[in-house]
């Protein structure tokens, strides 16, 4: 039961935009053209990241990812981060559960959110995407600039989060 | 997309090959997680849909065009910051407001909100890192997002 509950939401949007179809309301039509547009994406990419997320949860050792990108990582261990985020794609709420992974495994606060901030903004086939539209002296501008502000976020939020027994969750 | 799925799909060969119950025991976990937001996720992906709706691209030049100064700015971020939006529906739009006149600083602000700010997307986030940080970290990255737009006007 308590699971239906959760879809009632979904479902009701689905019935109504079902009707619109049915009454050629164009409105809702539009709205669930945008919304099948949104969808075909989310279903078809996170499977794939949820599969990746749980085979990296049983095979990865969490000592490895605790000495790499760990609370003593430095330099390294953040260029790491960077590097894994940028090869990722998708919107970021599907980082977030690679966020919980990497958190479970041993990953600093601080590469986290500097991993969050790297999957935002500098993934490479999205990059390859802004450049196509936007041209790259636009694209290498931004990713330069954006660089370092999202490193010293992990930073900030580091030393925010230092004392408050912070931890990312599993929903 | 298709470098995920690549990469995805090799792991999984090599996992298979290495231990079929440690597998699935990866693809149960991975698939319970995606269950458990996905009522979530299509929530929120229904109200995107709507506001994109109710905001028309026309709308988006008309408020962020030529001579829109702070008001400009502030549509950008106002709007960007709604909804986590995927680069593909990000860039094309940009780029036509782009040619419709608007400042590369502002595009900027609407993109970087656009990809790292989203308020809608916030029961979601919340799940993984609480309310208090979810709204945090979207609040400082309003704030970056406007400085990396400021510090992009010096060179475009």
């Amino acid at each position: 039961m308590k699971k239906l509950k959760k879809y009632f939401a979904p479902i009701v949007f689905l019935i109504l935009i079902g009707l619109s179809y049915l009454f050629d309301f164009a409105a809702g039509e539009k709205i669930g053209l945008n919304f099948w547009m949104f969808f075909k994406e989310m279903i078809l990419f996170l499977p794939v990241m949820f599969i990746l997320i749980g085979l990296f949860d049983v095979w990865v050792p969490r000592e490895r990812i605790e000495k790499h990108i760990g609370k003593d990582s430095g330099w390294k261990g953040t260029g790491l981060v960077i590097l894994l985020a940028t090869l990722q794609a998708g919107p970021l709420y599907g980082a977030f559960p690679f966020a919980y992974i990497l958190w479970k495994k041993g990953c600093s606060i601080r590469n986290v959110f500097i991993y969050l901030g790297a999957f935002a903004t500098i993934k490479i086939p999205m990059i390859t995407f802004e450049i196509g539209f936007l041209g790259l002296k636009f694209s290498l501008l931004r990713t330069l600039i954006t660089l370092p502000v999202f490193i010293l976020i992990g930073y900030f939020m580091e030393w925010y989060l230092k004392d408050k027994d912070f931890e990312v969750k599993q929903p | 997309m298709k470098l995920l799925s690549v990469i995805t799909a090799l792991f999984l060969f090599f996992s298979l090959m290495a231990d079929r119950r440690k597998t699935w025991n990866g693809i149960v976990k991975g698939m319970t997680m995606f269950l458990k937001l996905l009522p979530m996720l299509m929530l929120m992906l229904a109200l995107v849909s709507i506001v994109l709706f109710l905001i028309p691209n026309e709308t988006l030049v008309n408020y962020m065009g030529k001579g829109s100064g702070v008001k400009g700015w502030f549509t950008a971020a106002a709007l960007g910051s709604i909804a986590l939006i995927p680069g593909f529906i990000a860039y094309p739009l940009c780029g036509i407001l782009i040619k419709s006149g608007v400042a590369y600083s502002i595009i900027v602000v609407f993109i970087t909100t656009l990809m790292m700010t989203g308020f809608l997307t916030l029961p979601v986030e919340a799940k993984f890192f609480g309310w208090k940080v979810s709204l945090i970290r979207n609040l400082i990255s309003l704030a970056a997002a406007l400085f990396i737009g400021f510090i992009m006007g010096f060179f475009l």
